[in-house]
């Protein structure tokens, strides 16, 4: 994390229990304002457990969550409200704050103008990955949390998505959790990264170093890394 | 003809009362996962709360008005029970209802005791086209439309409706937008308990109701939801009617012990229909 910015997020030897499975084992991550993060491991590896349980919806068995802003989340699999329009699942996004206006939303996203009155459901995968991204921002979020963005895309529309999620990331300061499978696109677009294996981190570092480790290459980016 | 109109409009009367039933069955259910066995109960008090009322001098409009809004209330409580602590899940909450089904009928025969009771409702007769039949249905049915367009005002054109919906489509997105995906629950327990009070006073003046009669009540209502894959409000209302039609013209024209069986064996008819046109063609 950048030296002398307050974290936005901070999380303390979290625990996470279901039932007798250990899912997170004493994970220390913080996020600062503005920072892009990202959080690779394979499947099973917690990343989603550890979201759910910084978003409220999995309760901590041990440990501590310290966030000083709003966070939203763009849960894997969108997760739409498929017999919605596009529109009213970006008002829902809202549900937290008074602001209901989607403009902001749509000058982002141009595309979702023309779709507004599209029941969700019937959208394509990276125009449902639009209007995910997009009702997590109707929340204003100081943390945007996404967890696989790249899941189920095709790279062009991974590419375009990712270059939004920069560009608001430079341009309002919105800090970026990126949870991804997909480690070569998050080392890409991120400043720091962590690595979790079996509910525990077992590296972290700045993007730059983790594409240069041998063992992060060997287990997530298929061999040597080239730029 | 003159008959079968009469027990056509009989039937979509009483068909009337089950959809409203079938409704909360069917609001509760989309939100909260949760069958509630108790619906039948929220009608027989309704009935009860209205009669009372109507016995202490309360005028009739504001009677019943206050039965359905004390019988929501009463839905409001049996949905703290039943969903109790965030995260029970909906098979127990289900238990739950059936518990306090039961439980009903002691505080219902201590409060009123075991008789049957009625009370007037519109009186007289009304001709349309030639039939003529007791205000009462006008009433009834009238009521049913205006609620169920109301309903889908709600659910269809607020916010709060929006997130009801949403509730019902994905619990966990709910949340995860920040919505209270448990005060929702008892938020469509209310709702269901004030369809149920409403069911029960416009039924009681012209069927009287006593403390099991939350049963027969409840499997018409239930049954009618169940056409509608205990989802879609629409199809579960036209379920009702298609029962209350059917049972009406079984004891017109044949007898009325029979009328409830009958009419369940053309719903059950009508759903083997509905599924078969659903299932995928096998060459």
């Amino acid at each position: 994390m950048p030296e002398g910015s307050e974290p936005l997020l901070e999380v303390h030897d979290l625990v996470v229990r279901y039932g007798a499975a250990t899912a997170l084992d004493g994970v220390d991550l913080a996020v600062g304002r503005a920072e892009m993060v990202a959080l690779v491991g394979p499947n099973g590896a917690g990343k989603t457990t550890l979201l759910d349980t910084v978003s409220g919806l999995v309760a901590p068995a041990a440990g501590r969550i310290e966030l000083r802003g709003r966070l939203a989340q763009v849960p894997e699999g969108r997760r739409l409200f498929p017999e919605m329009t596009v529109e009213d699942n970006l008002r829902l996004g809202a549900w937290r704050v008074r602001d209901r206006r989607v403009g902001p939303v749509y000058e982002l996203f141009p595309h979702l103008v023309e779709l507004r009155r599209r029941k969700a459901g019937s959208l394509s995968c990276g125009e449902q990955q639009m209007v995910a991204v997009g009702r997590a921002l109707m929340g204003q979020p100081d943390l945007l949390a996404v967890d696989e963005l790249s899941l189920g895309l095709a790279p062009q529309i991974v590419d375009t998505l990712a270059e939004h999620l920069q560009d608001l990331n430079r341009r309002s300061g919105m800090a970026i959790l990126l949870v991804e499978q997909n480690a070569r696109l998050a080392l890409d677009i991120c400043s720091r990264a962590y690595v979790i294996e079996a509910g525990r981190i077992a590296l972290t570092g700045p993007s730059e170093q983790l594409r240069n480790s041998p063992a992060v290459q060997a287990a997530y980016l298929g061999g040597a890394y080239e730029a | 003809m003159t008959l079968f109109l009469q027990y056509l409009a009989a039937g979509i009367a009483s068909g009337s009362t089950f959809a409203l039933v079938a409704t909360g069955f069917v609001v509760i259910y989309r939100v909260t996962g949760v069958i509630n066995f108790a619906q039948g109960v929220f009608a027989v008090l309704g009935g009860f709360l209205a009669y009372s009322l109507l016995q202490a001098g309360v005028a009739h409009g504001l009677a019943e008005s206050l039965a359905v809004l004390i019988t929501a209330a009463i839905g409001l409580v049996v949905g703290l029970v039943a969903l109790g602590r965030r995260g029970t899940p909906p098979l127990a909450s289900l238990i739950v209802t059936l518990g306090l089904a039961i439980f009903s009928y002691a505080v219902v025969i201590t409060t009123w005791g075991d008789h049957p009771i009625s009370y007037e409702g519109l009186s007289g007769l009304l001709a349309i086209g030639g039939v003529s039949m007791q205000r009462q249905y006008v009433l009834i049915v009238g009521a049913a439309v205006v609620t169920f367009l109301a309903l889908a005002l709600l659910f269809g054109r607020t916010y709060l409706g929006m997130a009801l919906t949403a509730c019902s489509s994905d619990q966990r997105a709910a949340r995860l937008m920040g919505i209270d995906v448990w005060r929702m629950g008892l938020l469509a327990f209310a709702v269901g308990g004030g369809l149920g009070g409403l069911a029960g006073v416009l039924l009681t003046p012209l069927q009287p109701v006593q403390f099991d009669s939350d049963v027969g009540i409840a499997v018409n209502g239930f049954a009618a939801a169940i056409f509608g894959g205990l989802v879609r409000p629409v199809t579960a209302f036209a379920g009702g009617l298609v029962l209350g039609v059917a049972e009406a013209m079984v004891a017109g024209y044949y007898r009325s012990s029979y009328e409830t069986a009958i009419a369940l064996a053309v719903m059950l008819a009508l759903m083997l229909w509905q599924a078969s046109r659903r299932a995928p063609s096998e060459e």
